[in-house]
């Protein structure tokens, strides 16, 4: 049940606002980009109206063929999301990681160098609170949190959903932080322009072979927490490499968000790409 | 546990299919699922138990057609199975390998029993 509103919400997301604890959309759909329309009983009395004028004999058995994705309509959805940013010149940036390796951070450290050149709108994913999309929102940029609920990602309706509820400037940049996992959300495309996977260094450098999906899916790969390598047993050198062995095509980045070292390398990335745009 | 959305997905897909075709109820489903999809079929089986219920194909039995990968090296053209992202080429030992397949996750078909007249 949905602590705000009393009604029941099970394994539904929610979409909140940080200063607005009234606004709460809840959106159905099961997780898969897909509005539930509940007319399953209708279509069942259904069945028993039409007239048969064939005979089928009892319990005759056939078979269909389907040849069909599983995940054919989170990813329809993904390309009307991606038509849409396209059509505004907006840049969709898919943020992933593991819980805890400075997504957030990242986010807030570069958002105010990079919104004096492009307005800026952030898409929030967790599980519960609001408590990403309130740093977010003391930046003073549009922002709207995902509450997945028990759900491990983000997927293509969810973002569909919130570009209803954000008004997103033409000629923008819209950064969307996916769930804290990196297993799922590799498997959801959302209508990015790039997936960015992020690692820290108090990970284990084998991170990119141990979770091969998401890096292999990934465009850029940013190490973050470069501060600490002299205090830990982290070899970035062979991060990288092992990174490259899953996945060749991959841009890479190491910053520290702490101490702000090569984040102006990755903030002029994104800028060219806005330009471009 | 992306897996309970994807049986979700795949019940949703099957169910709203058999009502088209008017099927009493749906007793046997084809999935093909690469080896590199990112699905662990034993997972998304013990899935479907919970997400098919009250379902048509509540009683459907999954049959999974696993996928070998084949990747293709980008130096030296040369082909052979793949199992997981970070493969070497066995021919020439480079890493820039693309993945031709194994990334494959479909419902080929069901089979539906119709109603008795």
């Amino acid at each position: 049940m949905c602590d705000t509103c009393g009604c029941s919400s099970e394994g539904g997301a929610v979409l909140r606002k940080p200063g607005n604890s009234e606004y709460h959309v809840h959106i159905t759909g099961h997780g898969n980009g897909h509005v539930h329309d509940h007319d399953h009983e209708h279509s069942r009395h259904h069945d028993h109206d039409h007239g048969h004028t064939h005979h089928h004999p009892e319990g005759h058995s056939r078979k269909i063929a389907m040849e069909q994705d599983v995940l054919l309509k989170n990813n329809l959805l993904a390309e009307r999301n991606r038509g849409y940013f396209e059509a505004r010149n907006i840049v969709a940036l898919n943020f992933l990681s593991s819980p805890g390796s400075g997504k957030t951070s990242l986010l807030e450290k570069t958002i105010p160098v990079l919104r004096q050149h492009v307005p800026v709108a952030v898409i929030e994913g967790d599980q519960q609170t609001t408590n990403d999309a309130d740093r977010i929102h003391a930046l003073g940029v549009p922002v709207i949190q995902v509450n997945t609920g028990s759900g491990c990602h983000l997927d293509a309706f969810m973002i569909n959903r919130s570009l209803r509820e954000l008004d997103l400037q033409d000629n923008s940049l819209l950064c969307i932080e996916n769930v804290g996992n990196l297993v799922c959300p590799a498997m959801f495309d959302l209508g990015e322009a790039l997936k960015v996977v992020i690692i820290s260094t108090t990970e284990g450098d084998d991170k990119p072979l141990k979770y091969p999906a998401m890096f292999h899916e990934a465009d850029i790969c940013i190490l973050n927490k470069t501060d600490l390598l002299p205090y830990v047993d982290f070899d970035a050198a062979r991060c990288r490499e092992n990174a490259m062995r899953v996945n060749h095509h991959l841009e890479w980045f190491e910053v520290s968000v702490k101490s702000g070292e090569g984040l102006d390398a990755w903030t002029e990335r994104i800028m060219k790409m806005v330009k471009r745009n | 546990m992306h897996e309970m959305s994807i049986a979700l997905s795949i019940v949703e897909a099957v169910d709203a299919k058999a009502r088209e075709e008017g099927a009493a109820k749906i007793t046997g489903i084809d999935l093909l699922v690469g080896r590199l999809s990112g699905i662990e079929t034993e997972s998304l089986k013990f899935c479907f138990s919970a997400a098919s219920k009250g379902s048509l194909a509540e009683d459907a039995v999954l049959a999974i057609d696993e996928r070998e990968g084949t990747g293709e090296c980008t130096a030296c053209k040369s082909s052979f199975p793949v199992s997981f992202y970070y493969a070497e080429c066995p021919e020439c030992g480079s890493l820039a390998v693309s993945i031709i397949s194994g990334e494959e996750f479909q419902i080929k078909s069901m089979t539906i029993e119709e109603e008795g007249e």
